[in-house]
Protein backbone atom coordinates (compact mmCIF):
# COMPACT_ATOMS: atom_id res chain seq x y z
CA UNK A 1 0.00 0.00 0.00
CA UNK A 2 3.05 2.23 0.85
CA UNK A 3 4.45 1.44 -2.03
CA UNK A 4 1.71 2.26 -4.70
CA UNK A 5 1.06 5.58 -2.32
CA UNK A 6 4.69 6.59 -3.15
CA UNK A 7 5.05 5.44 -6.64
CA UNK A 8 1.80 7.66 -7.23
CA UNK A 9 2.94 10.86 -5.36
CA UNK A 10 6.43 10.43 -7.48
CA UNK A 11 3.72 10.77 -10.51
CA UNK A 12 2.22 13.30 -9.16
CA UNK A 13 5.61 15.28 -8.38
CA UNK A 14 7.37 14.56 -11.60
CA UNK A 15 4.00 15.67 -13.33
CA UNK A 16 4.20 12.13 -15.30
CA UNK A 17 -0.18 11.30 -14.23
CA UNK A 18 -2.99 12.47 -16.03
CA UNK A 19 -5.17 15.73 -15.24
CA UNK A 20 -8.08 13.23 -13.51
CA UNK A 21 -4.87 11.52 -11.17
CA UNK A 22 -3.72 15.04 -10.96
CA UNK A 23 -6.98 16.51 -9.36
CA UNK A 24 -7.19 13.12 -7.42
CA UNK A 25 -4.52 13.09 -6.03
CA UNK A 26 -4.35 17.15 -4.98
CA UNK A 27 -7.44 16.11 -3.02
CA UNK A 28 -5.85 13.06 -1.67
CA UNK A 29 -2.88 15.63 -0.33
CA UNK A 30 -5.56 17.86 1.11
CA UNK A 31 -7.68 15.58 3.36
CA UNK A 32 -5.27 12.45 4.16
CA UNK A 33 -2.76 12.62 6.56
CA UNK A 34 -1.16 9.41 5.28
CA UNK A 35 -0.68 11.10 2.23
CA UNK A 36 0.59 14.25 3.67
CA UNK A 37 2.80 12.58 5.46
CA UNK A 38 4.17 10.69 2.40
CA UNK A 39 4.34 13.40 0.06
CA UNK A 40 6.50 15.84 2.94
CA UNK A 41 8.87 13.19 2.90
CA UNK A 42 9.04 12.63 -0.58
CA UNK A 43 8.92 15.84 -1.96
CA UNK A 44 12.34 16.48 0.63
CA UNK A 45 14.00 13.98 -1.18
CA UNK A 46 13.12 15.06 -4.46
CA UNK A 47 14.21 18.67 -2.67
CA UNK A 48 17.55 17.18 -2.23
CA UNK A 49 17.91 15.53 -5.08
CA UNK A 50 17.53 18.78 -7.36
CA UNK A 51 20.14 20.71 -5.30
CA UNK A 52 22.40 17.65 -5.33
CA UNK A 53 26.08 19.25 -6.67
CA UNK A 54 28.31 18.01 -9.22
CA UNK A 55 31.44 16.14 -8.51
CA UNK A 56 33.89 18.61 -10.46
CA UNK A 57 37.16 16.94 -11.88
CA UNK A 58 41.33 18.42 -10.88
CA UNK A 59 41.48 21.70 -12.20
CA UNK A 60 43.99 19.97 -15.42
CA UNK A 61 41.34 17.94 -16.52
CA UNK A 62 40.50 20.43 -19.51
CA UNK A 63 44.15 20.75 -20.19
CA UNK A 64 44.80 17.05 -20.22
CA UNK A 65 41.54 16.66 -22.88
CA UNK A 66 43.08 19.12 -24.97
CA UNK A 67 46.41 17.86 -24.97
CA UNK A 68 45.06 14.67 -25.87
CA UNK A 69 43.00 15.24 -28.51
CA UNK A 70 46.04 17.15 -30.44
CA UNK A 71 46.64 13.68 -31.28
CA UNK A 72 43.96 13.06 -33.01
CA UNK A 73 41.87 14.35 -35.94
CA UNK A 74 37.71 13.86 -36.26
CA UNK A 75 36.88 10.83 -37.94
CA UNK A 76 34.96 11.13 -41.02
CA UNK A 77 31.17 9.97 -40.49
CA UNK A 78 31.05 6.72 -40.55
CA UNK A 79 27.69 7.52 -43.06
CA UNK A 80 30.36 8.59 -45.69
CA UNK A 81 32.21 5.42 -45.73
CA UNK A 82 29.87 2.48 -45.26
CA UNK A 83 27.77 2.54 -48.25
CA UNK A 84 24.38 0.97 -48.08
CA UNK A 85 24.86 -1.14 -51.60
CA UNK A 86 27.33 -2.97 -49.88
CA UNK A 87 25.20 -3.75 -46.61
CA UNK A 88 22.31 -4.50 -49.11
CA UNK A 89 23.93 -6.84 -51.11
CA UNK A 90 25.35 -9.35 -48.03
CA UNK A 91 21.88 -8.94 -46.70
CA UNK A 92 20.64 -9.72 -50.21
CA UNK A 93 23.55 -12.69 -50.54
CA UNK A 94 22.54 -14.40 -46.63
CA UNK A 95 18.77 -14.16 -48.03
CA UNK A 96 19.91 -15.91 -51.05
CA UNK A 97 21.57 -18.61 -48.83
CA UNK A 98 18.78 -19.14 -46.61
CA UNK A 99 16.12 -19.44 -49.40
CA UNK A 100 18.66 -21.71 -51.55
CA UNK A 101 18.99 -23.92 -48.20
CA UNK A 102 15.47 -24.53 -47.68
CA UNK A 103 14.94 -25.14 -50.87
CA UNK A 104 17.17 -27.96 -51.09
CA UNK A 105 16.35 -28.97 -47.66
CA UNK A 106 12.69 -28.96 -48.72
CA UNK A 107 13.46 -31.19 -51.75
CA UNK A 108 15.16 -34.11 -49.41
CA UNK A 109 12.06 -34.39 -48.04
CA UNK A 110 9.91 -37.63 -48.34
CA UNK A 111 6.33 -36.65 -48.89
CA UNK A 112 4.25 -39.20 -47.29
CA UNK A 113 0.38 -39.06 -47.24
CA UNK A 114 -0.68 -40.62 -43.90
CA UNK A 115 -4.62 -40.93 -43.70
CA UNK A 116 -4.20 -42.27 -40.06
CA UNK A 117 -2.62 -38.58 -38.23
CA UNK A 118 -3.92 -36.21 -40.53
CA UNK A 119 -2.15 -33.66 -37.92
CA UNK A 120 1.39 -34.70 -39.30
CA UNK A 121 0.87 -35.22 -42.73
CA UNK A 122 4.29 -35.25 -43.78
CA UNK A 123 7.08 -36.98 -42.12
CA UNK A 124 10.99 -35.84 -42.73
CA UNK A 125 13.54 -38.83 -42.34
CA UNK A 126 16.57 -37.12 -40.65
CA UNK A 127 18.64 -40.88 -41.73
CA UNK A 128 17.51 -40.14 -45.37
CA UNK A 129 19.45 -36.79 -45.79
CA UNK A 130 22.56 -36.70 -47.89
CA UNK A 131 24.61 -34.65 -45.87
CA UNK A 132 27.46 -35.78 -47.82
CA UNK A 133 26.03 -34.26 -50.74
CA UNK A 134 24.63 -30.87 -49.24
CA UNK A 135 28.02 -30.31 -48.10
CA UNK A 136 30.16 -31.51 -51.37
CA UNK A 137 27.56 -30.95 -53.85
CA UNK A 138 27.28 -28.18 -56.79
CA UNK A 139 24.51 -25.61 -54.35
CA UNK A 140 28.13 -25.32 -52.01
CA UNK A 141 30.04 -24.33 -54.66
CA UNK A 142 27.76 -21.67 -55.44
CA UNK A 143 27.46 -20.35 -52.68
CA UNK A 144 31.37 -20.21 -51.92
CA UNK A 145 31.72 -18.87 -55.16
CA UNK A 146 29.23 -16.04 -54.37
CA UNK A 147 30.68 -14.99 -50.94
CA UNK A 148 33.67 -15.19 -52.48
CA UNK A 149 32.89 -12.38 -55.50
CA UNK A 150 31.07 -10.32 -52.79
CA UNK A 151 33.93 -10.55 -50.04
CA UNK A 152 36.11 -9.07 -52.87
CA UNK A 153 33.53 -6.88 -53.87
CA UNK A 154 33.26 -5.45 -50.42
CA UNK A 155 37.14 -5.02 -50.03
CA UNK A 156 37.23 -2.83 -53.33
CA UNK A 157 34.75 -0.87 -51.69
CA UNK A 158 36.43 -0.39 -48.80
CA UNK A 159 39.90 -0.16 -50.46
CA UNK A 160 38.35 2.80 -52.34
CA UNK A 161 36.53 4.37 -49.84
CA UNK A 162 40.26 4.94 -47.73
CA UNK A 163 41.59 6.02 -51.24
CA UNK A 164 39.06 8.92 -51.36
CA UNK A 165 39.56 9.73 -47.68
CA UNK A 166 43.28 9.82 -48.31
CA UNK A 167 42.96 12.31 -51.09
CA UNK A 168 40.70 14.86 -49.19
CA UNK A 169 42.31 14.82 -45.97
CA UNK A 170 45.81 15.77 -48.39
CA UNK B 1 21.85 23.26 -14.46
CA UNK B 2 23.22 23.08 -17.65
CA UNK B 3 25.38 26.24 -18.66
CA UNK B 4 23.90 27.67 -21.70
CA UNK B 5 26.98 29.49 -23.88
CA UNK B 6 26.90 29.38 -27.43
CA UNK B 7 24.46 27.01 -29.08
CA UNK B 8 26.32 23.22 -28.86
CA UNK B 9 25.75 22.27 -32.50
CA UNK B 10 27.16 26.05 -33.48
CA UNK B 11 30.62 24.56 -31.61
CA UNK B 12 30.63 21.23 -33.13
CA UNK B 13 30.26 22.98 -36.29
CA UNK B 14 33.46 25.20 -35.20
CA UNK B 15 35.38 22.11 -34.53
CA UNK B 16 33.95 19.79 -37.65
CA UNK B 17 35.50 23.09 -39.61
CA UNK B 18 39.20 22.62 -38.16
CA UNK B 19 38.89 25.28 -35.19
CA UNK B 20 39.88 22.08 -32.35
CA UNK B 21 40.64 24.60 -29.90
CA UNK B 22 36.85 24.76 -29.92
CA UNK B 23 36.41 21.53 -28.31
CA UNK B 24 37.70 23.42 -24.98
CA UNK B 25 34.60 24.61 -24.95
CA UNK B 26 32.80 21.49 -24.88
CA UNK B 27 34.73 20.14 -22.46
CA UNK B 28 34.27 22.86 -19.76
CA UNK B 29 30.32 22.82 -20.14
CA UNK B 30 30.18 19.14 -19.62
CA UNK B 31 33.13 17.63 -17.21
CA UNK B 32 31.27 17.66 -13.98
CA UNK B 33 28.51 16.02 -15.53
CA UNK B 34 30.79 13.28 -17.62
CA UNK B 35 32.71 13.02 -14.07
CA UNK B 36 29.88 12.75 -11.95
CA UNK B 37 28.22 10.07 -14.02
CA UNK B 38 31.47 7.87 -14.14
CA UNK B 39 32.42 8.07 -10.38
CA UNK B 40 28.97 6.75 -9.99
CA UNK B 41 30.71 3.61 -11.90
CA UNK B 42 34.36 3.36 -10.42
CA UNK B 43 34.22 4.66 -6.91
CA UNK B 44 37.83 5.56 -7.46
CA UNK B 45 38.42 9.37 -8.46
CA UNK B 46 41.46 8.37 -10.27
CA UNK B 47 40.20 6.19 -12.33
CA UNK B 48 36.93 8.25 -13.18
CA UNK B 49 39.08 11.48 -14.41
CA UNK B 50 41.15 8.88 -17.11
CA UNK B 51 37.80 7.74 -18.15
CA UNK B 52 36.39 10.56 -18.49
CA UNK B 53 39.44 12.04 -20.45
CA UNK B 54 38.54 8.89 -22.49
CA UNK B 55 35.15 9.94 -23.24
CA UNK B 56 36.10 13.55 -24.59
CA UNK B 57 38.78 11.87 -26.99
CA UNK B 58 36.17 9.44 -28.09
CA UNK B 59 33.51 12.05 -28.87
CA UNK B 60 36.12 14.15 -29.89
CA UNK B 61 37.20 11.66 -32.79
CA UNK B 62 33.41 10.75 -33.55
CA UNK B 63 32.27 14.34 -33.66
CA UNK B 64 31.35 14.24 -37.49
CA UNK B 65 28.78 11.14 -36.52
CA UNK B 66 26.59 13.27 -34.32
CA UNK B 67 23.80 14.22 -36.30
CA UNK B 68 22.07 16.38 -34.29
CA UNK B 69 19.28 14.39 -34.18
CA UNK B 70 19.22 14.23 -30.16
CA UNK B 71 20.58 16.62 -27.57
CA UNK B 72 24.94 16.66 -27.77
CA UNK B 73 24.44 16.03 -24.23
CA UNK B 74 22.38 12.46 -24.76
CA UNK B 75 24.94 11.71 -27.05
CA UNK B 76 27.74 12.39 -24.92
CA UNK B 77 26.18 10.51 -21.99
CA UNK B 78 25.83 7.42 -23.98
CA UNK B 79 29.58 7.48 -24.76
CA UNK B 80 30.10 8.03 -21.71
CA UNK B 81 27.78 4.65 -20.31
CA UNK B 82 29.37 2.42 -23.21
CA UNK B 83 32.75 3.69 -22.09
CA UNK B 84 32.30 3.19 -18.33
CA UNK B 85 30.40 -0.36 -19.10
CA UNK B 86 33.66 -1.62 -21.14
CA UNK B 87 35.86 -0.32 -18.08
CA UNK B 88 33.87 -2.63 -16.12
CA UNK B 89 33.96 -5.62 -17.96
CA UNK B 90 37.84 -5.20 -18.17
CA UNK B 91 37.64 -4.84 -14.61
CA UNK B 92 35.33 -7.87 -14.08
CA UNK B 93 38.06 -9.81 -16.62
CA UNK B 94 41.20 -8.60 -14.45
CA UNK B 95 39.48 -9.49 -11.34
CA UNK B 96 37.05 -12.13 -11.91
CA UNK B 97 38.30 -14.77 -9.33
CA UNK B 98 38.41 -12.06 -6.72
CA UNK B 99 34.68 -10.52 -7.97
CA UNK B 100 32.01 -11.48 -5.52
CA UNK B 101 35.10 -11.28 -2.56
CA UNK B 102 35.65 -7.79 -3.77
CA UNK B 103 32.17 -6.49 -4.17
CA UNK B 104 31.41 -7.65 -0.86
CA UNK B 105 34.26 -6.58 0.63
CA UNK B 106 33.81 -2.75 -0.91
CA UNK B 107 30.19 -2.44 0.07
CA UNK B 108 30.83 -2.98 3.54
CA UNK B 109 33.82 -0.56 3.30
CA UNK B 110 31.90 1.84 1.86
CA UNK B 111 29.16 1.28 4.31
CA UNK B 112 31.48 1.10 7.51
CA UNK B 113 33.46 4.27 6.30
CA UNK B 114 30.65 6.38 5.43
CA UNK B 115 29.42 5.65 8.92
CA UNK B 116 32.74 6.75 10.28
CA UNK B 117 32.83 9.99 8.60
CA UNK B 118 29.64 11.21 9.56
CA UNK B 119 29.82 13.45 12.38
CA UNK B 120 32.66 15.69 10.01
CA UNK B 121 30.18 15.56 7.15
CA UNK B 122 26.99 16.23 8.12
CA UNK B 123 26.19 19.07 5.23
CA UNK B 124 22.95 17.26 2.83
CA UNK B 125 24.81 17.52 -0.17
CA UNK B 126 27.61 15.25 1.13
CA UNK B 127 24.74 12.87 2.73
CA UNK B 128 22.81 13.09 -0.45
CA UNK B 129 26.23 11.96 -2.41
CA UNK B 130 27.47 9.10 0.06
CA UNK B 131 23.63 7.79 -0.31
CA UNK B 132 23.58 7.99 -3.88
CA UNK B 133 27.26 6.41 -3.61
CA UNK B 134 26.02 3.07 -2.10
CA UNK B 135 23.53 2.68 -5.17
CA UNK B 136 24.14 0.61 -7.69
CA UNK B 137 25.84 2.21 -10.85
CA UNK B 138 22.59 1.99 -12.49
CA UNK B 139 20.15 3.79 -10.11
CA UNK B 140 22.90 6.53 -9.51
CA UNK B 141 22.79 7.32 -13.24
CA UNK B 142 19.16 7.13 -13.74
CA UNK B 143 19.23 9.67 -10.73
CA UNK B 144 21.54 11.85 -12.27
CA UNK B 145 20.79 11.49 -15.73
CA UNK B 146 16.84 12.48 -14.48
CA UNK B 147 18.15 15.37 -12.06
CA UNK B 148 21.41 16.89 -12.75
CA UNK B 149 21.46 15.79 -16.77
CA UNK B 150 18.56 17.37 -17.78
CA UNK B 151 17.51 14.35 -19.96
CA UNK B 152 13.78 13.13 -20.00
CA UNK B 153 12.84 9.96 -19.45
CA UNK B 154 12.75 9.28 -23.35
CA UNK B 155 16.35 10.77 -23.40
CA UNK B 156 17.41 8.70 -20.42
CA UNK B 157 16.13 5.32 -22.51
CA UNK B 158 18.47 6.51 -25.28
CA UNK B 159 21.11 6.28 -23.65
CA UNK B 160 20.67 3.07 -21.52
CA UNK B 161 19.47 1.60 -24.37
CA UNK B 162 15.60 0.78 -22.59
CA UNK B 163 11.54 2.06 -23.43
CA UNK B 164 10.13 4.65 -21.75
CA UNK B 165 8.27 3.00 -19.32
CA UNK B 166 11.34 0.79 -17.58
CA UNK B 167 12.95 3.68 -17.56
CA UNK B 168 10.29 5.45 -15.18
CA UNK B 169 9.92 2.54 -12.77
CA UNK B 170 13.89 2.32 -12.89
CA UNK B 171 13.78 5.90 -11.38
CA UNK B 172 10.94 4.83 -9.08
CA UNK B 173 12.84 2.39 -7.64
CA UNK B 174 16.21 4.15 -7.46
CA UNK B 175 14.48 7.37 -5.37
CA UNK B 176 13.26 4.41 -3.42
CA UNK B 177 16.35 2.71 -2.84
CA UNK B 178 18.05 5.92 -2.26
CA UNK B 179 15.27 7.05 0.76
CA UNK B 180 15.94 3.26 2.48
CA UNK B 181 19.34 4.17 1.96
CA UNK B 182 19.36 7.60 3.86
CA UNK B 183 16.89 5.94 6.54
CA UNK B 184 19.37 3.41 7.28
CA UNK B 185 22.60 4.96 7.61
CA UNK B 186 21.96 9.04 8.09
CA UNK B 187 18.30 8.96 9.71
CA UNK B 188 19.36 11.25 12.27
CA UNK B 189 21.23 13.38 10.33
CA UNK B 190 18.24 13.95 7.67
CA UNK B 191 16.33 14.87 10.90
CA UNK B 192 18.49 17.63 12.33
CA UNK B 193 18.19 18.48 8.14
CA UNK B 194 14.90 19.08 8.38
CA UNK B 195 14.74 20.48 12.18
CA UNK B 196 16.88 23.31 10.99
Amino acid sequence: MDQEIEQRIWEYIDGHCSPAEQVLITKLLAEDPVWQSKYTELSGIEELLQKEELEIPSLRFSKNVMEKITQYQVAPATRHYINKNVIRGITAFFLVMILGLFIYFLGQIHWISNSSNRLLPVSLDANKLNWGKLLNGSYINIFIGISAILGLILVDKYLQAKKNTGRTEH
Amino acid sequence: MIITGQPDQQIINRILNGDQSAFALLVEKYQNYIFTLVLRFTDNREDAEEISQDVFVKAYRSLADFRGDSKFSTWLFTITRTTCLSFLRKMKLDTLSLDNERTSIQLVNRESSFNANLVEQKSRHTLLNQAIAMLSPDDAQVLNLFYKGEQTLEEIGKIMGLGQNTVKVKLHRARQRLKDKMEKYFAHEVLEIHLD
